[in-house]
């Protein structure tokens, strides 16, 4: 009798025992979840197969066959693979989330220290921006700069001159000249390197001598001058050895020089200033957050105010800083998938637009861009890991 | 961004959904649902654009409705399912559409690789260029070094890039979702040049405010035949299509209209007995009733009339029929016989 009731015995005891009850509700997840998942991809298989269509990344190395009109850094044309469209693509991804998240850190801080000012129309004003810019969907943002600099901008046949012809502002960019290196031009960039390392060594010497004495150095105008004066001499010595490609308006548009396409000045303004607001909400948590006995330790002991906010509530409020400040990167990159909507090529818009739309390959495109966003997220996330360990609190 | 949520969703009914919607059956399951749901554009005018009350009208629209028509014996019976040249086919293939009636071209890679059903060609096409009369351009040649605003996911993208390098020309290509933000830029200047299917510039242009400021460029770069698709593996829902295409120019040829498609249902020409299925037994060998032709006309009309009511010369389009004539007059259009 008491044999055939044991099982179920240990299993009614199982149950009632606290820790195993818990690992048996996680088992019975793992088993849902993992479910779940093998429906979902027999279901792709399937689906796929119904229609006739192969599962292979193969298309990856047609020829893509369309042009891209904005890629900086690699040569690519309409014979280049779909695989380099999507390279194109992700470099300009990763363009306008680095330049978009300086922007939005810079704008970020000082419209949140400027909120905390004791000026009231300066932190009306950042309130009012912060309150305005958050609460308008980041592509309505994107939307309307592009419809200004677009529509308000002249044409480039009216195309605004500045510094006597050097910079051209029209509706199609803004065009700079660009720099052409010649022989000779190496040793100034040698040069520039030195005096860089030179400026990293100066500014540890410089921090060892004030932990030691107290006698502070001013760093920042001394470097300015290394930096400055060492390559400047260098190119006097090597006869400029950097000439300019100047733009100039030849046919339809302006040829040579650098253009910054409007559709990277809308997304990348649009992208910041957005972004900013949410950045200068987190640096004013952070820096209230810091006691404000602080504050006032520092100016008793004669530190004067910009100091204070440098040296002892900047890197205090940093740790509280640090964290939400991370996710607004990632959110950053992410939404810069909304480039597809003034198409500016992105990853989304090259490799998941068009790509996707000469090939019919829906599964295996989005598959490669969702991967890249979670490979660009994910590194993102580790170095900000990595920099919040680094100025976290140490404790002795 | 609707175009990119759809996709989304799209994508997500091939993950998510039941393997049956791509199979056999499209005629039940239209019927069941007492409305015909067709693949169309976001707005080009006179392809497929909402009126001022909503109801869907133009070329696209009108065959739309003559599809219903047959299938379900009422043209209105229709529900238009917008989607961008991007979104077109994963819509269709997803099974969110029963048929694509979207400007779209009949390409190989579209037909073999995308694992379309086409039909025939209900509109013949061809790309071409749209400049501001300012810019004193006169021939596409002229064209080296412009900015040219082009839709994404289209045959065009390809053209363009296959014409340029031919003729050894530059360009920068500004690649825009839809019809309406390409026409915004083309306005500001943000392009020279716009390039699409002639037909669709002459939609274009007839929606600019000073139609008479821009001109269509002679040179026609691509041959783009238009047609109906359907998803691959529904035999009978591919030949209700075919012949549906194929009743309107047969009527026009057969001199059957809207207005008296009742008296030629006592014409002595048996074909037109056959088509009208007073004789013979078409529409339910097709799986329809025998008056589905019929229908067609009668609340549709044929080809000609649906071509002139949309596009043609006294519309704002202002098309000429051109390539689109019938064959008997020099034009391609040219249906099989109904025996």
């Amino acid at each position: 009798m008491a044999s055939s009731n044991a099982p179920s015995n240990v299993l009614s005891q199982l149950w009632r025992n606290k820790e195993s009850r818990g690992v048996i509700i996680q088992i019975f997840t793992m088993v849902i979840v993992f479910g779940l998942l093998a429906v979902i991809a027999r279901n792709v298989v399937i689906n796929l197969e119904a229609v006739g269509k192969e599962f292979s990344f193969d298309f990856l190395f047609w020829p893509a066959g369309y042009d891209i009109g904005f890629s900086p850094f690699i040569e690519y044309t309409n014979k280049s693979t779909h695989f380099m469209s999507g390279v194109v693509g992700l470099l300009n991804t990763l363009l306008i989330a680095f330049w978009g998240c300086i922007l939005a850190t810079i704008l970020g801080f000082v419209i949140g220290i400027m909120r905390l000012s004791s000026n009231w129309l300066v932190s009306r004003v950042s309130y009012v921006f912060v309150e305005f810019v958050r609460n308008v969907p980041v592509l309505i943002h994107i939307l309307a700069i592009y419809a200004i600099v677009v529509t308000i901008l002249p044409s480039t046949k009216q195309a605004i001159s500045l510094g006597g012809d050097l910079f051209f502002l029209s509706n199609r960019g803004f065009y700079i000249p660009a720099p052409i290196f010649e022989s000779g031009a190496g040793w100034v960039g040698i040069v520039l390197l030195i005096s860089i390392g030179l400026v990293i060594a100066f500014k540890r010497r410089a921090k060892r001598i004030q932990d030691n004495t107290g006698r502070i150095y001013p760093v920042f105008w001394i470097s300015l001058a290394i930096l400055t004066v060492l390559p400047s001499l260098a190119l006097v010595a090597m006869d400029t050895p950097i000439s300019w490609d100047i733009p100039a308006l030849k046919g339809f548009n302006f040829q040579g020089g650098m253009a910054v396409k409007p559709e990277f000045i809308a997304l990348w303004l649009g992208l910041s200033y957005y972004t900013a607001a949410f950045i200068a909400e987190i640096v004013r948590a952070g820096i209230l957050a810091v006691s404000h006995g602080q504050t006032e330790a520092a100016h008793a002991l004669g530190v004067r105010p910009n100091r204070t906010l440098q040296l002892i509530i900047i890197p205090q409020a940093l740790r509280i800083i640090v964290p939400p400040l991370c996710s607004q990167y990632l959110n950053l990159t992410k939404n810069s998938s909304l480039a597809i909507a003034i198409g500016y090529m992105d990853i989304t818009a090259t490799l998941g637009g068009i790509s996707l739309m000469q090939t019919g390959k829906e599964m295996e495109t989005m598959l490669i861009v969702m991967g890249i966003y979670l490979i660009i997220s994910l590194l993102i996330s580790s170095f900000m890991n990595w920099f919040n360990s680094r100025i976290k609190l140490t404790e002795r | 961004m609707k175009q990119k949520t759809t996709a989304v969703l799209s994508a997500a009914a091939l993950v998510l959904g039941v393997a049956g919607t791509t199979q056999a059956g499209t005629l039940e399951d239209v019927q069941s649902q007492g409305v015909l749901r067709c693949v169309v554009s976001t707005g080009i005018a006179g392809f497929a654009q909402p009126d001022a009350s909503g109801v869907w009208k133009g070329f696209d629209i009108d065959f739309c409705r003559a599809t219903a028509a047959a299938v379900l014996g009422d043209a209105n019976k229709i529900e238009a399912v917008t989607s961008t040249g991007k979104t077109r086919f994963t819509k269709l293939n997803a099974g969110e559409g029963d048929v694509l009636w979207r400007n779209t071209t009949i390409t190989f890679s579209r037909d073999v690789g995308v694992k379309l059903r086409f039909h025939g060609v209900n509109y013949y096409d061809g790309q071409g260029f749209m400049v501001k009369k300012s810019l004193g351009v006169n021939s596409a040649s002229e064209l080296d070094g412009a900015s040219v605003c082009i839709q994404t996911g289209t045959t065009t993208e390809l053209n363009l890039a296959d014409y340029f390098s031919a003729n050894g020309m530059k360009y920068e290509p500004v690649t825009i979702e839809t019809n309406d933000e390409a026409r915004q830029n083309y306005e500001s200047g943000r392009c020279d040049v716009y390039t699409t299917d002639a037909s669709g510039l002459a939609s274009t242009r007839s929606a600019l405010p000073n139609p008479d400021d821009h001109m269509v460029l002679p040179e026609i770069i691509s041959k783009e035949p238009l047609g109906p698709a359907t998803r691959h593996g529904d035999d009978q829902w591919s030949d209700i299509v075919t012949w549906v295409l194929n009743a309107t120019i047969t009527a026009e040829e057969l001199g059957v209209t809207m207005g008296n498609v009742d008296q030629m249902r006592s014409s002595n020409n048996p074909e037109v007995l056959r088509l009208l299925g007073v004789d013979g037994s078409q529409g339910q060998e097709l799986g329809l009733s025998n008056d589905w032709a019929y229908q067609i006309i009668k609340q549709v009309g044929n080809y000609g009339e649906i071509f002139e009511r949309n596009i043609g010369v006294d519309t704002p389009l202002g098309i000429a029929r051109g390539l689109n004539a019938l064959w008997t007059e020099g034009g391609l259009m040219y249906s099989p016989p109904f025996r």
